[in-house]
Order: structure tokens, then C-alpha cells, then sequence
């Protein structure tokens, strides 16, 4: 009965900060709408300048979404005057292409555009020439996806990422300045010269900000899933539970960290150290690339273990059998979290 | 009369500072006993400790005959801090209303007594404005509402009247004395306001973690040959240098 009434404060001071509300609830859908929209925005054709090619050539060029344009003669002042992103010169029935180079991607993508091309012009030009080489250009090959499709783009992985993450970091936060603000206002020390117990305080922290963790999820779920379209194989009901499992881990370790900050400030302190190096080791840089000692450090982060399993059951479509090992982590995370705030509260009062 | 709170050899000191020095106290029931002395005295840990909220490094503290700390008996001491402890987003009503539930209060007498300690502190009328909205002084007599809320034994009470209009404090203290008397209730109040320090039945003058010298306001008058109290807390604090 304590527990719900410390319960029903802690809403109804939530409910009042609408402010807070608009944080926790709103912040994740505009990020993540505006990294959808950045991840999925078609990238500009590449501007090439050329320079005595034949205008077969230049059509297969522009067929396969090349800016092109004919100079007399040009150097490289002029790719940097007229900002092209290449210049291909033909001489001696050699091709010489200048790169940019400003941006890698850009360079490296209209490279393998130009490469192609030119590949598949040559040997028409050198037909009955034994020697020539075999045209894959015209679709031969046919490619499958274990995952996925070719529809496939880059923020269909991330998503799971982002949504694991966005829970893992307003929960953090907010649920750490929560407790962080009845220790400074005094109101904690108050609490403690009632008859509550330090149990019934940490759980009613667990369900108090664990209802709006629940109601976060669920809008970052549904509106990623229904308005941006993100690929969602496995079930929902999973996704949904291994976020709460990440809430609920994010909760004990935010008020736990709490502790150890004097202020709001001090509070915020600890993104940088505790929050910012979890993105790093979430799995949008393969952990398997990473040094022996950098994935050992990597399995000691708590949304390490919710990406893989978020990841798991959106794109892969797994099930929670197959992604047991991510919950039980996840699980003991919360468990010694809990513990370490019981402990915590001791330096207030012994019962 | 009985005991109240007996308190034995008590110490505590934070780092190096000693803040209390072995502190031996006994205060009897039905008594309004007063904490006088300069900030930084000690007044506050000493009480924090009678509550249960901090650990003696040395010494025990026994509240109605059981060692502190203990948490049933929490539900009789009511406590007002120094500082308001108040939940700012929250109306005063609802102030009153968390604590009220924290004793576990049943409804109705939830009611009867937020009517009561509200009326009690002239807050009845602000009772739905937000806490963020009130002056200092509304805010302080928020705080003494809550500490009586769950109508407990002993009321411990820090610095009460700071920030309140010589009015109300008068009224606050009547009615400290009304419920001394018929309620008999033990009630600890530390102040380092004199003329207030003269209602109390009997005082103890802090100073550094030591009790200086403690009795009766009339005793210690007599004692130091003093006119007032001021002149007494000078004279004691002389005497032990």
C-alpha cells in the first residue's frame, strides 16, 4: 500500500511535467523519422565531366544515372571549378578517370558506375574477339538474401538499434533525475523518517517510471513498425518484452547512478561515460571486426545484448528461444542493478 | 513520568569534525524539550539520529523504550526538517495526502486529518494550489501539517518557525502547548530563537557537539544569574572555555 502510493506520486508528478512527457514520449519518434529520412534519401547523380568520349558511351553513361558532361578539354581545375565529382578522358583508346574525392562514397560508388559501363561497352565494340571478356552486365546473375531483401536499406538494421537505444537512454535519464530530485529537495531523507522500507521505495521506482517506460516503448514500436515502415519479421509481443527487460535495466541503473551524483548536472555527466560508448558497441560497427579486449568490454554493456536480440527477432525474425541467452543477460543486469540500489539506500537508513 | 527518548554516550562525527560528543539525554514524556544553539551546533544531528535517519558512530538512542532504529516506530514520531521536503509539482493536498497514505491512514481518517493539520496551520484555503506556488513560510507550515499528519507521540521538530509571521508563530506554539497538555505529546523543537527557547519545559544549550548546560528556562536563570536566556547561553558558553 506504500509501494502504491509512492506509485501514484511519482505519475502524478510525471503526469504534471509535461515537458518530461514530451521528452520521453515525443523526442525518439522525431529523431527516429528524421534518421529514417536521412538514411533513405536517394543519393544525388554523380556530376562526371568527360572528355573525348563517344556518345554511345556518354548515353550508357547517362542510362546508368551519370550526370555527364562534354568538355573540349579539361583538368583538374576544372573539377574542382564546375565541382564535378569525376572526369573521364579518352585517349588512346585508354580511359583515364579523376576522382574528386571530396567524399570517399560519393568517389568510390561512381567509380564502380563508370567501371561498369565501361566494362560492358568495350567488348560490344570488340565483338568476335575471343578474348574479351564475359558481360555480366546485362543481369545474369541473380542474387538471394538470407535476410531480407533487396529492398533492403541500411536503416532497417539500424532501426532495432535506435529503438533499443532511444529506450534504453530516456529511461536512463529520466528515471535517474527522478530519484536524483527527491534526494537533493530532501524529500528522499523525508521519506526515510516514515515508516516505509527501502524495498518498497526501489519497487515503487521500478513500476512508477516502468509504466511510462511501457508506454514509451509501445509508441516508439508501433509508430517505427506502421508509420516509418521498418521491417519487423518477429513478433511484436517480443520486440515489446525485450524493450521492458531494457527499460527495466536502464531504470535500476539510472537511479543507481543517481547516487553518485550531487546534482542534475552531475547527472548528466554520466551520457557521455555510461551512454554515449554504448551506441559504439550496439552493433552498428560489427563487434566481430573488434580487438579480443574491445569485445570483452562490448559484453558488458546491457544494450549490446538488447540490439543483438531486438535485432534478432525485427530483421531476422527469431524467436525467444533463439535469442535466450540476450534476455538472461539482460535479466541478470536488472537483478544486480535492483541489488546495488537496495544497498545503495542504506547509507540512509539501515532497515 | 515516564521516559520518552533516553538518549546514552551518543557520537557521531562526519570525516574528522566531531559533531556530537558524547551526548547523554533524557527527555519525559509530555515535555516540550528545546535544542538551543548556534548553527552548526549539532542540534540537527542529534535530532536526525532520535528519528533513526542517521547512525550514532558511538551510543544508543531508545524512542518509547525501543532502540532506534526501528521502524514501526517511525509511525509515532512525526518529523519536520529543516529544509521543506516537499513535493513541488504536487498541490498541498496531495502533499498531505502521500504522507497520510506512507502511515497508512484509512480513508476516512486520512480526511479528518488533513482538515485538521491544515486548519491547524491556516492552509485550508491553499490546500489545492500547487506547492511551487507557495511562499516560504506556507511552505514551512506544509511541512509542520505533515509532520502531525498521522497524529503521532512524539513530534521532532527542526527549526519550525523560520520564515513564519509572529502571528502564526505565536499560534503554532499555542497550539505545541495545547497538545503537550492535552494530548500528551513529547515534543522536540530546536531553535536558536530565545524568546521561543523560554516556552520550552526544559532546554539544552548546544554548542560544538556538547551540551553546554541544560534545565528548566527559570533553573538556568537562576543558575547563570542571568536575565534572559541570551545572557544565560553566553555565560555557559564562557564558563567552558
Amino acid at each position: 500500500m506504500r509501494t502504491l502510493a509512492l506509485i501514484k506520486r511519482i505519475c502524478l508528478e510525471m503526469v504534471r511535467d509535461k515537458r518530461t512527457l514530451a521528452l520521453l514520449f515525443i523526442a525518439p519518434l522525431l529523431i527516429l523519422s528524421l534518421m529514417y529520412l536521412l538514411f533513405n534519401g536517394e543519393s544525388a547523380d554523380p556530376k562526371l565531366g568527360v572528355v573525348n568520349v563517344d556518345s554511345d558511351l556518354v548515353g550508357k553513361l547517362e542510362q546508368g544515372n551519370i550526370n555527364v558532361k562534354q568538355y573540349e578539354k579539361a583538368t583538374n581545375e576544372t573539377i574542382v571549378e564546375e565541382s564535378l565529382d569525376g572526369l573521364l578522358i579518352m585517349e588512346d583508346e585508354s580511359f583515364e578517370l579523376t576522382l574528386q574525392n571530396s567524399d570517399p562514397s560519393i568517389a568510390k560508388s561512381l567509380q564502380m558506375k563508370v567501371n561498369q559501363v565501361i566494362a560492358s561497352h568495350v567488348p560490344l565494340k570488340r565483338m568476335g574477339n575471343p578474348t574479351a571478356p564475359v558481360d555480366f552486365s546485362n543481369n545474369s546473375m541473380e542474387t538471394n538474401y538470407v535476410y531480407g531483401s533487396s529492398e533492403t536499406v541500411f536503416f532497417d538494421v539500424l532501426s532495432p538499434i535506435l529503438i533499443g537505444f532511444f529506450v534504453f537512454f530516456f529511461v536512463f535519464l529520466i528515471s535517474g533525475i527522478g530519484l536524483l530530485k527527491e534526494r537533493t529537495s530532501g524529500t528522499l531523507e523525508r521519506l526515510m523518517s516514515t515508516p516505509i522500507r527501502r524495498g518498497e521505495i526501489v519497487t515503487a521506482y521500478l513500476v512508477g517510471y516502468g509504466i511510462f517506460a511501457v508506454i514509451q516503448t509501445v509508441i516508439v514500436v508501433v509508430y517505427s513498425i506502421s508509420a516509418l515502415d521498418i521491417v519487423l519479421v518477429g513478433s511484436l509481443w517480443n520486440v515489446i518484452f525485450i524493450n521492458l527487460l531494457l527499460a527495466l535495466v536502464a531504470l535500476s541503473l539510472g537511479t543507481l547512478l543517481s547516487t553518485f551524483a550531487a546534482s542534475e548536472f552531475q547527472m548528466v555527466q554520466f551520457i557521455p561515460i555510461v551512454v554515449i560508448p554504448q551506441i559504439f558497441f550496439a552493433g552498428i560497427i560489427p563487434l566481430e571486426g573488434m580487438a579480443g579486449w574491445l569485445q570483452a568490454i562490448g559484453k558488458i554493456m546491457p544494450v549490446y545484448y538488447a540490439t543483438d536480440a531486438l535485432k534478432g527477432v525485427m530483421y531476422k525474425g527469431l524467436s525467444l528461444s533463439d535469442i535466450s541467452s540476450d534476455i538472461l543477460a539482460l535479466i541478470v543486469f536488472a537483478l544486480v542493478f535492483i541489488a546495488l540500489n537496495l544497498f545503495a539506500l542504506k547509507k540512509y537508513r539501515k532497515l | 513520568m515516564s521516559i520518552s527518548i533516553a538518549v546514552n554516550q551518543v557520537s557521531k562525527s562526519f570525516g574528522k569534525k566531531m559533531v556530537l560528543n558524547k551526548i547523554d539525554l533524557n527527555i519525559e514524556e509530555g515535555q516540550i524539550y528545546g535544542f538551543i544553539g548556534p548553527s552548526g551546533a549539532g542540534k540537527t544531528t542529534l535530532v536526525k539520529m532520535i528519528v533513526g535517519m542517521d547512525r550514532p558512530d558511538a551510543g544508543t538512542i531508545h524512542v518509547l523504550n525501543k532502540q532506534i532504529p526501528n521502524l514501526e516506530l517511525l509511525q509515532e514520531i512525526g518529523y519536520m526538517s529543516q529544509s521543506d521536503a516537499l513535493y513541488m509539482e504536487l498541490t498541498g493536498e496531495e502533499n498531505l495526502k502521500f504522507f497520510a497514505a506512507l502511515y497508512k491512514l484509512s480513508k476516512t481518517e486520512q480526511k479528518k486529518r488533513i482538515t485538521y493539520s491544515a486548519d491547524l496551520v491556516n492552509l485550508t484555503n491553499e490546500l489545492k494550489m500547487r506547492v511551487s506556488t507557495y511562499s516560504g513560510g506556507m511552505k514551512r507550515r506544509l511541512s509542520l501539517a505533515i509532520a502531525l499528519i498521522q497524529n503521532p507521540k512524539i513530534l521532532i521538530l527542526d527549526e519550525p518557525t523560520v520564515g513564519i509571521d509572529p502571528e502564526l508563530r505565536l499560534g503554532i506554539w499555542n497550539e505545541l502547548l495545547r497538545l503537550k497538555k492535552e494530548e500528551g505529546k513529547t515534543i522536540i523543537v530546536t531553535t536558536h530563537v530565545m524568546d521561543e527557547a523560554e516556552k520550552c519545559d526544559y532546554i539544552a544549550m548546544v554548542r560544538d557537539g556538547s551540551i553546554l548546560t541544560r534545565g528548566t528556562p527559570k533553573e538556568l536563570k537562576d543558575l547563570f544569574n542571568a536575565e534572559n536566556l541570551d545572557e544565560v547561553f553566553l555565560k555557559a558558553g564562557r564558563g567552558n572555555e
